[in-house]
């Protein structure tokens, strides 16, 4: 049996004014730190973030400046000696069809997207995590009036809500992101409460009732904690869906429009000229593939960090 | 030795984990003999488990079992699974502690014992079932077709458990192992099994070994014992020579812990009379509403699981409350803290009605009266280090208090509760069940509250961690002079801390009298029945036990005629009819009774 019996308490308690309280907050930092791939990822996108946040000082050419001399040209590395043109110069990523630079305009569309993908996807976690623990935890007849609330908006196509907005509000760079934020919180706030529904009767939720804690106190320092593994998967799987979200809006012109760009434009463009110039769809595709696994193994890390089972 | 059907020799099982080898079983030697009951006790984490496991070759990927098995001179280690299936599930077989998990949900209990029979002795479907229905009656199932038929999700944990058994002896098997078979269930259910499996034992002459961490069980059918601690075997032999002239100190140490109901317990400290009443419950009544299915309505009906219950408490004072699953102790306990609503009914704390407060009303009061729970792991936040869990009652009710001011009361209290202040980070997983227990307490006692409620909140520790539990619990009754409501399935545990004893049946009390009355002096059929189901450590008094039988099945609590089991004279046989229901007669003074037939 190995419990601790007060033997000695005087000096036990001395003992114990080396261990300050840890939170989980703390200790997920410490574990996440440690964690490699996380850490890997956070680097790698840290990198795409500031070289999209100074890509004007990266490049000798501006996102818009056209050269028609240049037209689909390849990068002057280019292992494929057939392609039918050359850009040169410090075009390292090759032109599109407009005579444009194609890195330039990947780190332009970086700008874009990333935003995007943070902006909307925290949108949707701090709406749809409120909105689901609320409604889950305190259940009844509000939960049935919020959660049919949330059906009514499932119910309408959500293109078609963001034509109303863009309509209604002019086209708006962070409409676009409040826009997507605001359809994808739905599905966060539908996994939300049903994970607070499962957890709700759990005997330490009783406990923390009979100790004389607030609902609202219940749901933040309990339900959410408890929550958050499934929640973080989620986000990351939110962060793709809405980059590709944000290309499919502008591809309809509601989003962002030439000469600004976006990967998820660049990607679409550039498939149409997989055949004749594959550079186009390579390199915006590689960086949005590189972001979205760093994202991947971030939500793993940071879901791995918040459970103290595992470590 | 001949005769021995079982023949363990120096067998080790250890695991591989990312910590290195862990050795669950260190050179076990065991001899079962023909028609012989080996009970092997252990508390948890013993080994008692992985001993038989390893056996069978039935261990987690990770483990390995080395040494030999000889199942009738058959070496059963290393043989291939083709083979190894040949023996197990029909010469020798398993039942396990929880009927549910060990039985397929989806398909009828028929089912799965007919399979069990043809696969195993290749009979045909009729006879098959005639056999089964056979093995249906020998452990005690009434209505054997008509349960044929039903799902295991249908039946009783007691109905559930008679089924694995006779599953387990369908194909006549030299050796049934049960794996604590009983410890899932209410001691009166307990008891029928244990009866079972004697009859069992002495009918078709099968050898059990029977896994148990609990000393009565194995002295009321064992005929050789094994004592394991940490792996080891320590002690080995007959029954009588284990229980009444043990050599090994672990065995002495686990006899001792044992709180006996057949023994009088040491008096603990009368509290005043003169003490100010706490709290006064005046018919309570806890009640859920149920859909039924029915046509072309569905009906509500109420399931009453608190009906009409009055008692005081004093300060200082403690009273323990003693019922069977189902019968609404922990209600009870939920409608007193007002975690759960009174459906009517007076809850009068210092004279005044909490009845009609709201939960914001509730919480100051809250200070004053907290409650430990069963399930250490479960009532704590795993997400939780065990010093925020102690200080969350502070934080909430007193939020004029400063971080390092509830920093230094935390620590006390862990030491207070012996827990080693330096765990202050630990997460609840990473300490043991006992250890967890201390925490809930530290967490109930941290407010200094004037009353305690311990619902079953040492029913899932081992027995030497309960005792230490026990009396950290009466160590800070006396210290802050508290109030005690101790609810437990177990009496003779209640017996050690209370001064009053409550007994409940269905929401209702039957009987109430003093700690020593209760035991002493009987009177309602159903408390006698408990008390005699109670398994004693005690190998001769267990055999000279008369046993009372009682009503097969529990009746359902939506059932009217239910509470007047004990009453039939009165009953009218009609499960919607308005009954009436048994009075409290007193039959002494603080005795209370409630009406029920001559036996």
């Amino acid at each position: 049996m190995n419990f601790i019996l007060p033997r000695d308490q005087a000096e036990m308690m001395e003992r114990a004014l080396d261990f300050k309280g840890r939170s989980l907050w703390t200790d997920a930092r410490r574990r996440l730190l440690k964690n490699r791939a996380a850490m890997a990822s956070i680097v790698i996108l840290a990198v795409i973030a500031l070289m999209a946040v100074f890509a004007p000082n990266l490049s000798p050419y501006a996102f818009d400046y056209q050269d028609y001399s240049i037209i689909s040209c390849a990068p002057d590395w280019w292992p494929d000696r057939t392609a039918p043109c050359i850009a040169g110069g410090a075009h390292w990523f090759g032109t599109d069809n407009l005579g444009r630079d194609l890195f330039v305009r990947v780190l332009y569309g970086a700008r874009v997207s990333l935003a995007v993908g943070l902006i909307a996807t925290l949108v949707s976690l701090v709406v749809g995590v409120a909105y689901g623990a609320i409604a889950g935890f305190i259940g009844g007849r509000l939960d049935e009036l919020m959660m049919r609330f949330v059906d009514v908006l499932y119910s309408l196509p959500y293109i078609f809500l963001v034509i109303i907005l863009m309509v209604v509000f002019h086209r708006n760079f962070f409409l676009l992101f409040i826009a997507i934020g605001a359809v994808e919180w739905l599905t966060m706030a539908r996994i939300v409460r049903g994970q607070t529904l499962s957890i709700k009767y759990k005997e330490y939720i009783e406990a923390a009732r009979a100790a004389g804690v607030t609902r609202a106190a219940t749901i933040v320092r309990h339900v959410i904690p408890n929550v958050l593994g499934p929640v973080v998967v989620y986000v990351t799987l939110t962060v793709p869906a809405v980059i590709l979200a944000e290309s499919f809006i502008s591809f309809l012109g509601l989003g962002i429009q030439d000469p600004l760009t976006s990967w998820g434009v660049l990607i679409s463009d550039g498939s149409k000229q997989i055949e004749t110039a594959p550079w186009l769809l390579i390199f915006p595709a590689t960086f949005m593939g590189v972001t979205l696994f760093c994202f991947n193994f971030i939500g793993d890390g940071l879901r791995d960090a918040l459970d103290p089972k595992d470590r | 030795m001949t005769g021995s059907i079982l023949q363990i020799r120096n067998l080790d099982v250890r695991f591989s984990t990312p910590d290195g080898e862990v050795y669950a079983v260190k050179r076990a030697n065991i001899d079962i003999d023909e028609g012989e009951c080996l009970g092997v006790v252990g508390e948890s984490g013993s080994g008692k488990s992985q001993l038989f496991l390893g056996a069978l070759g039935l261990l987690a990927n990770n483990g390995r079992a080395a040494g030999s098995v000889k199942f009738r001179g058959e070496e059963l280690l290393g043989l291939p699974p083709s083979e190894i299936n040949k023996v197990r599930g029909s010469r020798i077989t398993m039942i396990f502690q929880d009927p549910l998990t060990s039985l397929t949900p989806h398909l009828t209990i028929g089912a799965q014992i007919i399979e069990a029979l043809r696969v195993h002795q290749h009979l045909p479907h009729a006879e098959a079932l005639r056999r089964s229905l056979e093995i249906l009656d020998l452990v005690r199932i009434p209505e054997a077709r008509e349960r044929m038929s039903q799902y295991p999700h249908e039946l009783s944990g007691g109905m559930r458990q008679r089924v694995m058994i006779a599953m387990a002896t369908a194909c006549g098997p030299d050796l049934l192992i049960a794996d604590e078979p009983t410890t899932a269930l209410d001691v009166t259910v307990q008891a029928q099994i244990l009866d079972i499996m004697r009859d069992l034992k002495k009918e078709l002459k099968t050898a059990i070994a029977m896994v148990s961490h609990d000393m009565g069980v194995i002295a009321g059918i064992a005929d050789n014992v094994a004592v394991m601690r940490e792996g080891e075997i320590v002690e080995t032999g007959s029954v009588d020579d284990v229980f009444y002239r043990c050599k090994h100190p672990y065995t002495r140490t686990l006899l001792d812990s044992i709180p006996r109901v057949d023994h009088p317990p040491p008096p603990i400290p009368a509290e005043e009379a003169t003490n100010a009443e706490l709290l006064k419950v005046e018919n309570l009544r806890v009640y859920f509403p149920v859909k039924t299915r029915g046509f072309p309505f569905r009906t509500i009906r109420q399931l009453r699981a608190v009906d009409d219950v009055s008692f005081t408490l004093r300060q200082g004072e403690t009273l323990g409350v003693v019922g069977e699953s189902g019968c609404g102790k922990s209600t009870l306990a939920r409608a007193v803290l007002r975690l759960a609503a009174p459906t009517n009914g007076v809850v009068a704390w210092f004279g005044r009605d909490l009845a009609g407060l709201d939960e914001r009303d509730i919480r100051p009061l809250r200070k004053e009266f907290q409650i430990v729970f069963q399930d250490p792991l479960a009532s704590l936040d795993p997400r939780m280090t065990i010093g925020q869990s102690i200080a969350e009652p502070l934080r909430s009710l007193k939020p004029e208090m400063t971080r390092e001011e509830i920093t230094r009361d935390v620590r006390n209290m862990m030491v207070r509760v012996g827990l080693d202040p330096a765990w202050i980070n630990r997460y609840p997983h990473e300490i043991s069940g006992g250890q967890n227990q201390r925490v809930g307490i530290a967490r109930a006692m941290i407010i200094k509250p004037k009353l305690l409620i311990c619902d079953e909140a040492v029913s899932a520790l081992d027995v030497s961690i309960q005792s230490q539990i026990v009396d950290l619990i009466r160590a800070l009754q006396t210290e802050f002079g508290l109030s005690l409501i101790f609810i437990s399935h177990d009496l003779s545990v209640v017996r050690q801390v209370s001064h009053r004893v409550m007994v409940l049946y269905l929401g209702r009390i039957v009987e109430f009298a003093d700690r020593d009355a209760i035991y002493s002096d009987a009177r309602h059929p159903y408390t006698r029945a408990l008390i005699q189901a109670i398994p004693v450590p005690d190998p001769q008094a267990e055999r000279a036990k008369k046993r009372i039988p009682l009503p097969v099945e529990l009746p359902s609590p939506l059932d009217s005629r239910a509470p007047l089991s004990f009453l039939k004279s009165r009953m009218i046989d009609d499960p919607d009819a308005e009954q009436y229901r048994p009075q409290l007669i007193e039959v002494a003074p603080g005795h209370l009774v409630a009406e029920h037939d001559a036996a």
